[in-house]
């Protein structure tokens, strides 16, 4: 029988906090503007300038820590480490090696029915790289400081993954919950969130890990599954010709399907670490702690249990709702307005998942504002609209978070109330269709649904179809 | 002197800091490094057990800042001595990301 492998893997998650400067200077962390707008003597490393810390990342540090069961190391420090490249240009990064702010921690995540712990090993603060731009034309790079000294954490997992599934529902967790705290937007795609994945196999069974590889590169949950698969087919081809894994940092190429090494053994990663003599120490009191602590807001498992007494929607809708920070802000600010929660679930379940998907979104890029969507529901619900004009109406909101009230005035969508219209139209649909009213009244309950299509299609799509109906079965009872 | 940095290390360090040091370079190189050491074996004569290792000099704690942004557009002064430049960008050789 060929031999069973178990894939270990621990994650090291990049995420860039939502401060509005960096962590060491006045600079603003706005995203795209022209190159080095953003800088100053400080996050160019220019010589004499000091670094000063931004009291925001530490207290984005301290609320990711507390909400991932961390425990906050009460005197931490920064230290430097070293290395050569044109994206960093004091030729060292400001980093946490020794005294990391948080330690020890775990979030809990679910794989199908199954409930795991992934532990958190330590969450430290440290400051962004530049970003080169390779220039064609003339076989240079361009070197774009905007992001050097961007605030960053770096939460460092213990090898408790065992699949690319679990590795992808630890991201969604930590995403969660940080998008939850307004620590970060957590966009993989734009970097503000990125995953390095530490990987190994073993034959199942053992005790002992295998070498493993660092992959980097990963900017989307399906790169990241992918890159899981390749990287654990490789190292057991590997083992099972015989060969060694070798240690080494690999980069995934997504568009290849294939990773390949970074880094050579000659140039080893030795940072030669040592404490940041510009930066004091940071000392955190308990009631800093419990000033943090109190302004946690709601957590999702809280949200749950709020949602369960409060709406009645089902569990699962409330588990997909409060899934996104931003969705669920909606939900209750929606449902606050039109006072019918369920509703509200019902486009956000139906429509909205079905949108972002085609769309290729994330919930935290939905743009409508609940005011409209709490609007459409009352449209719909006073039978201003019918079902099928509100779908219409949906996918415009959706779109350009247009005023549906506005809307359907002007784009005459109103369902017509008119009772002599829809009369006529009705007698004269009947007289046309001698056919299926004669296999409705046969008993073919099918036939009516051609008739309802037929007046409704008359009436230009703005009668409401319930009231069709109602009227075409009273209608069609009378003797002929 | 008590300490001795072989050809390897001066070869490994030379790499790490991106240097190409002539063999003149890195005898003197060498012979510098092996003083520093000495003088490490100097302060390590003192008895450290159970003293906390010191980062700082001052006692000083919690010196923060506001996150406030300045609105200044730095890249003039950014690129005022830049060796090359291009598109408000720094022009180097090319590296490989």
């Amino acid at each position: 029988m060929a031999k069973q492998y178990e894939t270990v893997i621990g994650l090291e998650v990049h995420v860039e906090l939502a401060t509005k400067t960096k962590i060491f200077c006045s600079c603003s962390t706005e995203f795209g503007g022209a190159p080095n707008t953003h800088t100053c003597p400080v996050c160019t490393g220019m010589p004499g300038s000091l670094p000063v810390l931004n009291k925001k990342v530490v207290e984005y540090a301290m609320a990711i820590g507390l909400a991932t069961n961390c425990d906050i190391t009460r005197v931490c420090k920064f230290d430097r480490k070293n290395y050569f490249y044109p994206d960093n240009p004091q030729n060292y990064q400001i980093s946490q090696l020794y005294l990391p702010i948080a330690r020890n921690g775990y979030v809990e995540i679910e794989v199908g029915d199954i409930k795991k712990k992934v532990r958190i090993h330590e969450m430290h603060m440290e400051e962004d790289a530049g970003k080169l731009i390779h220039d064609e034309w003339d076989d240079t790079s361009l070197v774009d400081y905007n992001r050097s000294g961007v605030p960053l954490v770096e939460i460092v997992s213990e090898p408790d993954m065992r699949s690319a599934d679990e590795v992808i529902a630890y991201l969604e967790k930590l995403r969660m919950i940080i998008q939850y705290l307004g620590a970060s937007d957590c966009k993989l795609q734009e970097g503000s969130m990125r995953a390095d994945v530490n990987l190994s196999v073993r034959e199942a069974g053992t005790e002992k890990f295998g070498t493993r590889t660092e992959m980097k590169n990963l900017n989307s949950f399906k790169a990241i599954a992918r890159a899981i698969e390749g990287e654990r087919e490789r190292q057991i081809e590997l083992l099972e010709e015989g060969k060694a894994v070798v240690q080494e940092t690999r980069r995934w190429d997504d568009n290849k399907e294939a990773s390949y090494a970074m880094r050579s053994k000659e140039d080893a990663q030795d940072y030669r670490y040592f404490p940041e003599p510009d930066l004091v120490p940071i000392v955190i009191s308990d009631e800093w702690i419990e000033q943090i602590r109190s302004k946690q807001p709601e957590l999702q498992t809280e949200k749950l249990k709020r949602y369960k007494e409060e709406f009645d929607i089902p569990q699962y809708d409330a588990k997909i709702i409060t899934g996104s920070k931003h969705m669920a802000d909606i939900f209750e600010a929606a449902s606050a307005i039109c006072g019918k929660p369920k509703k509200v679930s019902n486009w956000l379940m139906v429509e909205t998942l079905r949108l972002l998907k085609e769309h290729n979104m994330e919930a935290e890029e939905i743009a409508f504002s609940p005011e409209n969507l709490a609007k459409l529901v009352e449209l719909t619900e006073s039978r201003v609209i019918n079902s099928s004009v509100a779908k219409e109406v949906f996918e415009k909101i959706f779109a350009e978070n247009i005023d549906p009230e506005i809307y359907v005035e002007e784009h005459g969508l109103k369902t017509v109330n008119d009772e002599g219209a829809l009369e006529e139209t009705l007698k004269k649909v009947i007289e046309d269709n001698p056919k299926a009213v004669a296999d409705y009244r046969g008993g073919k309950e099918k036939a009516l649904g051609a008739l309802v299509g037929q007046t409704m299609k008359a009436m230009k799509g703005k009668a409401d179809p319930g009231l069709v109906t109602q009227r075409l079965r009273e209608l069609l009872a009378l003797p002929e | 002197m008590a300490n001795k940095i072989s050809d390897e290390t001066i070869e490994y360090v030379g790499i790490l800091a991106k240097l190409e040091l002539s063999g003149e370079e890195k005898e003197k190189a060498k012979t510098d490094m092996e003083k520093m050491l000495d003088y490490i074996d100097t302060l390590n004569e003192l008895d450290t057990e159970g003293v906390t290792p010191m980062s700082h000099v001052f006692p000083v704690n919690n010196v923060f800042r506001e996150d406030v942004a300045s609105q200044k557009d730095g890249r003039w002064d950014t690129l005022a001595n830049a060796p090359k430049s291009k598109d408000n960008s720094f022009k180097v050789p090319k590296t490989i990301g």
